[in-house]
C-alpha cells in the first residue's frame, strides 16, 4: 500500500465522517405543544379529535384525509360501492408496519374486530359493517346492513393495526379501564403504518416521534426527522414557551393574545375557522320549561318566541367583539367545510331587535320572560364570553337570561342525555367527525328516539318528522346529487322552523415560530406530513 | 414513646378514613367521568353500560366501601382517563412533587431563618427594614402571579430559564431525578423559588417574632452578663428557644406545600402529583382523586407525627414531663 493510497483512503474516510456529521447537525426536530394530551396510543381508545389527530401520524386508516378535509386513498388505493351493501377496498401493497411486519387484509379485518370489543370507542365505526370478506390478501369486501353511501368517509378514524404485533403483545382488544393488564400494552405503545414512530411516551409529560425512514408514500412534504411534543395545561404558560424560543408549534393560542403574538418578533398566530358549529338550543319539549319564570307552559313551543329568541342576536357582534373577526357566522349548524352545505341555509339570520320585541308581544309576553342559560366555561372558545353576550342581547328584548356557566365535567353532567336533558337554554358545539352532514342531521336534528340514538345530542328535544324521514333517507342514498338535495332541504326546514339559534364556526387559533410551515386543517388537526421546518 | 408513635398511627389511619369518606360524599358533585372516557358518537346504551361497570350507579357509601376495602389490599383502581394503575402513575409523580417541596422548604428555611435573625437583632438597620418590605410582596403576592412574573421575566425577556417542564431527569430506580442533570436544575430555580417565596417571608417573620421576644428573657440577660460573646447568645441560646413554632409551622407547612404545590406545578407544567391531580377534576377521574387526597392526608399525618417526636429532641422540659407521667 503506498503512502498516497492511504492518504486518499483517509481523506475519504473524512470526508465521509463530515457528511455523516452534516447529516447529523440537521436533524429537525419539531417542538409542539398542545393544551392536553392525547388520552392513548390505543387507535380504539378514546373517539376524541386530538387523540385521534395525534395518532394519525402513526397509524393509518384504510382511507384518510388530506389537508383540505377531502378523501385521500391511505392504506387503500382504491375503493368502490359495486352493491349497495357492499364495499370493496382495494388495499395497497409494499407497506409495512414499523416493526417491519407486513401490511394486509388480515390486518384490517383484525382491526375491525378488535374495535368492536368491550374497551374500544370505536364500536360506533365497526358497527357500520356486518362483515368483512377477504377476497385475497389485498382486497376486501366490507358488507353493511344497509346501503351506506359514506362507509369510507365514516372509517377515516378507523386506523389499522398489526394483527401478529396485537397478538405478541397480548392486546388484541382495545384497551379497557376495568381489567388493567389484558391488552393495555398499546395505550402506551405503537407499531402503525404512518410517517411517525413512537420512540418515548411519558403521558402529560412528554411524547417523542421518530420519522419512519421506510414509510411507504415517498411524495410527503415534510422535512421533520424527530417530534417532541409536550403538553402544556396553562394558556399563559404555552404563549410563553412559543414567545421565549422554546416551541415551533403551540395549540391553540387564547384569542386575547394573538395582539401580543402579531407584535412578538419570531412568531405569529395562525387562525383559520375550525369546522365546528356553536349554536344555542331551546327545549321544546317538555311541557313546562325547568328553569323559567313561565308556568304551565313552554313558551319555546311557539315557533314566535323562537324567532324573536333568534332575531335579537347579532351575530356580527360576537364575532368582531369577542371572537376578532376569526369566526363565522352560521345560519345553521353546518359549517362551510362539511359535505352537503349549502348557502340556501347556511346563510346567518337577520337580526331584528324590534321584530323580536314585536314577536314576543304576539306570543303573550309583552314584558318577556325568564330562562337559565347552560353554558360550559372552558370547553369552547371564549365560550362564556358568548353566552353573556347572547345573554345581554336578549335581554334587550325583554328575555332576562340566568346564566349558568361551569366547567365542562358539571356542564356535560347536567345537559346530556345521561341526566335526563336538566335544561332549559344550552350553548353547545359539534363537529361531525366524518365531515358530512348527515351526522350533524342524526345528532342534533333528529327527533330524539331512545331505541334508533337518533337525537341523542338534541338536547332542546326540537322534533320535525320531516327532517326524520329525510335524515333516513339520506343515511342511504348512494347518489351523491340526490343526497345533497335531501340534506338541502332538510335543513331549510329546520331554519324555517328556528329549531336553533346558530352562532358560528369558531376560530382555530395556533401559535407558530416564523419559518415554519404548518398546514392547519379544519378540524385542527395537525398532520405532521406538511410539517416543513427552516 | 412507642405507645405514642402506635397511637399516633391508629389516628391517622382514622383520619384518611375519613378523608376518604367526605372525598366520595362530594365526587357526585364535581360532574359526569363518563363524558371524558367516550367520544361524542358513543350511544347512550353504551355509556349507561361503561357506568355501570364502574359501579358509578351505586350508592357513594357503597363506592367508599369498595375503595377502602381495595385500599387495604394496596389496590389504588385505574384511572380512567389513563387506564392505568393509580398507584403507579403517582408513584412516577411523587418525585418530581417530593424534589420541588423539598428544594423550596431548604430554601426557605436556609433565607428565612438568617434573615429571621438578621431583622430581630438590627431591628432599624436598613437592610432589616428593606426585608421586611419585600417579606410584605412576598405574603401578598399569590403564587400564580409570581410564577407568571418570573417567567415573563426569565424565560421570555431574558430566556436564561425554561419556562416549563422538568428538563432531563435520571432515573435511579423508581425515582426520577432532575437534580443531575443541568437542564434538570435550570428547570427547578423558578418553580422552587415561586414555592418557597411565600413560606420565606412566614419563617423570617415567626423568627423574628419569636427572637424578639425571646431576647427580652432573662437567661439571655444573664447569658449576656456572664459576657458569653454574642454570636453564642444569639444562635446557641435565643435561636434555639425559638425552634419550638418554627419547627410546628415548618412541618405544618411542608404539608401545604406537597398538597398546594398544585397551583406552581400547573403554571410552570411541573410533571407532579398536582398537576395530575388538577386534570383529574377537570376529567372527574375519581379513582386517581381518591387515591390523591388519601396520599396527602397520610403526608400531613406523617409530618405532624415527626414534628411531634422532633419536640422531644429540641426542647428537654418535654422530655421530662414525659419521664414523670
Amino acid at each position: 500500500m503506498t503512502i498516497t493510497a492511504t492518504l486518499r483512503r483517509s481523506a475519504a474516510a473524512i470526508a465521509l465522517l463530515g457528511a455523516l456529521c452534516a447529516g447529523a447537525a440537521e436533524a429537525k426536530t419539531l417542538r409542539w405543544s398542545y393544551q392536553g394530551d392525547a388520552t392513548t396510543m390505543d387507535p380504539h381508545g378514546l373517539n376524541e379529535t386530538f387523540t385521534l389527530g395525534v395518532q394519525s401520524n402513526i397509524y393509518e386508516p384504510l382511507v384518510g384525509y388530506d389537508e383540505k378535509l377531502q378523501l385521500t386513498p391511505l392504506l387503500a388505493e382504491k375503493w368502490e360501492n359495486p352493491e349497495p351493501n357492499k364495499w370493496v377496498f382495494h388495499l395497497r401493497r409494499g407497506v409495512k408496519f414499523h416493526n417491519g411486519s407486513d401490511f394486509t387484509a388480515d390486518d384490517v379485518i383484525f382491526s375491525w374486530k378488535r374495535s368492536l370489543t368491550e374497551g374500544s370507542d370505536m364500536k360506533g365505526y365497526g358497527a357500520k359493517a356486518s362483515e368483512i370478506r377477504k377476497v385475497d390478501d389485498f382486497t376486501i369486501e366490507v358488507l353493511t346492513k344497509s346501503p351506506n353511501p359514506i362507509l369510507p368517509r365514516e372509517w377515516v378514524f378507523l386506523y389499522i393495526m398489526d394483527e401478529d404485533w396485537s397478538k405478541q403483545n397480548n392486546t388484541t382488544e382495545a384497551t379497557n379501564v376495568k381489567n388493567a393488564n389484558q391488552g393495555n400494552y398499546a395505550n402506551l405503545n405503537a407499531n402503525g403504518t404512518g410517517p411517525f414512530m413512537v420512540a418515548e411516551r411519558q403521558p402529560d409529560v412528554r411524547t417523542v416521534l421518530k420519522r419512519n425512514p421506510s414509510y411507504w408514500d415517498k411524495g410527503i412534504r415534510t422535512n421533520v426527522d424527530e417530534v417532541v411534543f409536550t403538553p402544556i395545561t396553562q394558556p399563559a404558560t404555552r404563549v410563553a414557551a412559543l414567545l421565549s424560543g422554546e416551541m415551533d408549534v403551540i395549540q391553540p393560542v387564547p384569542v386575547q393574545d394573538w395582539d401580543r403574538l402579531d407584535q412578538a418578533p419570531g412568531v405569529s398566530p395562525l387562525t383559520g375557522a375550525e369546522a365546528r358549529a356553536i349554536f344555542i338550543g331551546m327545549d321544546q319539549a317538555r311541557d313546562e320549561l325547568l328553569y323559567s319564570n313561565v308556568k304551565g307552559k313552554n313558551p319555546f313551543k311557539d315557533i314566535r318566541v323562537r324567532e324573536a329568541v333568534v332575531r335579537a342576536v347579532n351575530l356580527d357582534a360576537i364575532n368582531k367583539q369577542i371572537m376578532r373577526g376569526a369566526a363565522v357566522p352560521l345560519g345553521s349548524l353546518i359549517p362551510p367545510e362539511l359535505n352537503g352545505y349549502d348557502k340556501s341555509f347556511g346563510e346567518p339570520y337577520k337580526p331584528d331587535p324590534d321584530k323580536a320585541k314585536k314577536l314576543l308581544a304576539e306570543a303573550g309576553y309583552p314584558n318577556g320572560f325568564e330562562v337559565s342559560l347552560d353554558c360550559p366555561n372552558d370547553r369552547y372558545v371564549n365560550d362564556e364570553k358568548v353566552c353573556q353576550a347572547v345573554a345581554g342581547m336578549l335581554a334587550r328584548v325583554g328575555i332576562k337570561v340566568n346564566l349558568l356557566a361551569q366547567t365542562k365535567g358539571k356542564y356535560f353532567g347536567k345537559v346530556l342525555a345521561q341526566a335526563g336533558y336538566d335544561t332549559s337554554m344550552y350553548l353547545l358545539g359539534w363537529t361531525a367527525a366524518s365531515i358530512d352532514a348527515h351526522n350533524s342531521m342524526l345528532n342534533l336534528a333528529s327527533c330524539r328516539n331512545k331505541d334508533t340514538q337518533a337525537g341523542l345530542f338534541n338536547l332542546g328535544g326540537y322534533c320535525n318528522p320531516k327532517v326524520d324521514a329525510l335524515t333516513e333517507k339520506v343515511g342511504s342514498e348512494t347518489d351523491q346529487g340526490k343526497r345533497n338535495a335531501m340534506i338541502k332541504e332538510a335543513w331549510e326546514i329546520v331554519k324555517a322552523d328556528y329549531g336553533y339559534l346558530p352562532l358560528h364556526a369558531q376560530p382555530m387559533s395556533w401559535g407558530v415560530r416564523d419559518g415554519v410551515k404548518v398546514v392547519q386543517r379544519a378540524d385542527d388537526v395537525l398532520d405532521l406530513r406538511s410539517v416543513v421546518l427552516p | 414513646m412507642i405507645s405514642f408513635v402506635l397511637q399516633r398511627v391508629l389516628q391517622s389511619v382514622l383520619v384518611i378514613l375519613a378523608v376518604a369518606l367526605i372525598a366520595f360524599s362530594l365526587f357526585r358533585y364535581v360532574g359526569d367521568p363518563i363524558n371524558a372516557m367516550v367520544g361524542q358518537d358513543t350511544t347512550l346504551q353504551q355509556r349507561e353500560e361503561l357506568k355501570e361497570r364502574l359501579g358509578l350507579n351505586d350508592p357513594f357509601v357503597v363506592q367508599y366501601g369498595r375503595f377502602v376495602a381495595n385500599a387495604a389490599q394496596g389496590e389504588f383502581g385505574i384511572s380512567y382517563r389513563h387506564r392505568r394503575p393509580v398507584s403507579e402513575l403517582l408513584a412516577e409523580r411523587l418525585p418530581a412533587t417530593l424534589e420541588l417541596s423539598i428544594v423550596s422548604m431548604v430554601l426557605a428555611l436556609a433565607l428565612g431563618i438568617p434573615m429571621g435573625v438578621y431583622t430581630a437583632l438590627r431591628r432599624d438597620g436598613a437592610l432589616a427594614k428593606s426585608f421586611m418590605t419585600m417579606s410584605l410582596v412576598g405574603v401578598s403576592l399569590p403564587t400564580f402571579l409570581i410564577g407568571i412574573l418570573l417567567i415573563l421575566v426569565f424565560g421570555v425577556i431574558l430566556r436564561w430559564l425554561p419556562t416549563f417542564g422538568r428538563g432531563e431527569v435520571v432515573d435511579l430506580g423508581w425515582w426520577s431525578t432532575g437534580l443531575l442533570t443541568r437542564s434538570g436544575l435550570a428547570a427547578l430555580i423558578m418553580p422552587a423559588i415561586t414555592l418557597a417565596l411565600f413560606q420565606m417571608t412566614l419563617i423570617m417573620r415567626l423568627v423574628r417574632a419569636e427572637m424578639l421576644e425571646v431576647l427580652r428573657a432573662d437567661f439571655i440577660k444573664f447569658c449576656r452578663a456572664r459576657g458569653l460573646p454574642s454570636r453564642l447568645v444569639n444562635f446557641r441560646h435565643a435561636l434555639r428557644n425559638t425552634l419550638v413554632p418554627v419547627i410546628t409551622i415548618t412541618g405544618l407547612q411542608l404539608g401545604s406545600i406537597i398538597a398546594f404545590s398544585i397551583i406552581t406545578e400547573s403554571v410552570f407544567q411541573w410533571p407532579g402529583m398536582g398537576l395530575l391531580f388538577i386534570q383529574a377534576i377537570g376529567t372527574v377521574d375519581i379513582p386517581v382523586m381518591a387515591a390523591y387526597l388519601c396520599l396527602i392526608a397520610l403526608f400531613f399525618v406523617l409530618i405532624n407525627l415527626i414534628v411531634d417526636l422532633l419536640y422531644f429532641a429540641v426542647d428537654p422540659r418535654l422530655r421530662v414531663r414525659r419521664g414523670r407521667a
